[in-house]
């Protein structure tokens, strides 16, 4: 397996969305490419950072302002 | 007719079915709860693809409001979460296209780049990254490294990343195909690894030197 080979099923590992044995030649790569292990670590953790961190904060003053103007429009029958 | 998802292989209504169907039936308290359940989600899809508060806060109310006007039409084969979605990016879409004075707008924009896809920056990085710097900074780099991302990537990964949808459902949320999805979304991933490889790797080179420790 090339390094291009393991980029092209990286998402998919990621993903948890590969067969047994696809997986094996895939760890069987990773145990002897630095390189795509770090690509794997790192894109892994920029998931992560995303996924965990809210960085478009919704004030809980703005949040209620704007639940109350959307719930008044729909009892008016929008 | 009422959605009927597989979970751990018993058919079992959604529970937001039971609440639409309250709303049908005129209960607005019910519309109360599925508001309350998602105006977070939607607040940040809209921002993300708006780039623009006040525009967030625009399209999260205007999304709601559509959708209860149409709720007659949410046929329950998909989620009631991914139709609202849907309508979320939609006007989302549409503000932007009002911003740019009627210019297309469309989430195939922008592309055509090679950029990222193939990684070029293979230090590894620091062990808990993200404790290297205070929450607000840490806030804006996450903000500014995701904003220049094309518009097509972006949504990509922000729906199925960030926010959870499936690839199945990302695809039908954006009219995109499953492929396309796929494509994009490795795409994204390695552009977002790329540009925060510069704020994440390890110090090595000054923890040998001796200036950090």
């Amino acid at each position: 397996m090339t390094c291009k080979d393991f980029l092209a099923l990286l998402d998919d590992l990621i993903d948890d969305e590969v067969s047994p044995n696809m997986r094996t030649e895939l760890q069987t790569h990773l145990g002897r490419c630095g390189h795509c292990e770090v690509v794997l670590n790192t894109t892994r953790k920029t998931i992560e950072i995303y996924r965990s961190h809210e960085i478009y904060d919704l004030p809980s003053d703005l949040r209620e302002r704007l639940h109350a103007a959307i719930m008044s429009r729909c009892k008016k029958g929008c | 007719m009422p959605t009927i998802q597989s979970i751990a292989g018993q058919l079992e209504p959604h529970p937001d079915v039971a609440l639409v169907e309250r709303v049908r039936g005129g209960d607005v308290s019910a519309y109360d709860t599925l508001v309350r359940k998602y105006e977070r989600q939607l607040f940040r899809i809209a921002q993300h693809i708006t780039q623009n508060r006040e525009d967030a806060e625009d399209v999260m109310q205007d999304a709601f409001l559509k959708a209860y006007e149409k709720l007659e039409q949410f046929q329950g084969n998909s989620k009631f979460y991914t139709w609202l979605v849907r309508i979320a990016v939609n006007e989302s879409l549409m503000r932007l296209r009002k911003r740019r004075t009627g210019k297309m707008v469309s989430i195939d924009e922008d592309i055509e780049t090679d950029e990222g896809s193939v990684p070029r920056d293979l230090a590894d990085w620091a062990p808990d990254p993200e404790q290297n710097y205070g929450q607000a900074e840490l806030a804006e780099i996450l903000r500014k490294t995701i904003q220049g991302l094309p518009q097509g990537f972006r949504i990509v990964f922000v729906l199925r990343d960030v926010e959870g949808l499936s690839t199945e459902e990302t695809a039908e949320t954006l009219g995109l195909s499953v492929p396309a999805v796929k494509s994009r979304l490795l795409r994204a991933r390695l552009q977002l690894r790329e540009r925060l490889s510069r704020y994440f790797h390890k110090k090595k080179g000054l923890m040998e030197t001796g200036i950090v420790k």
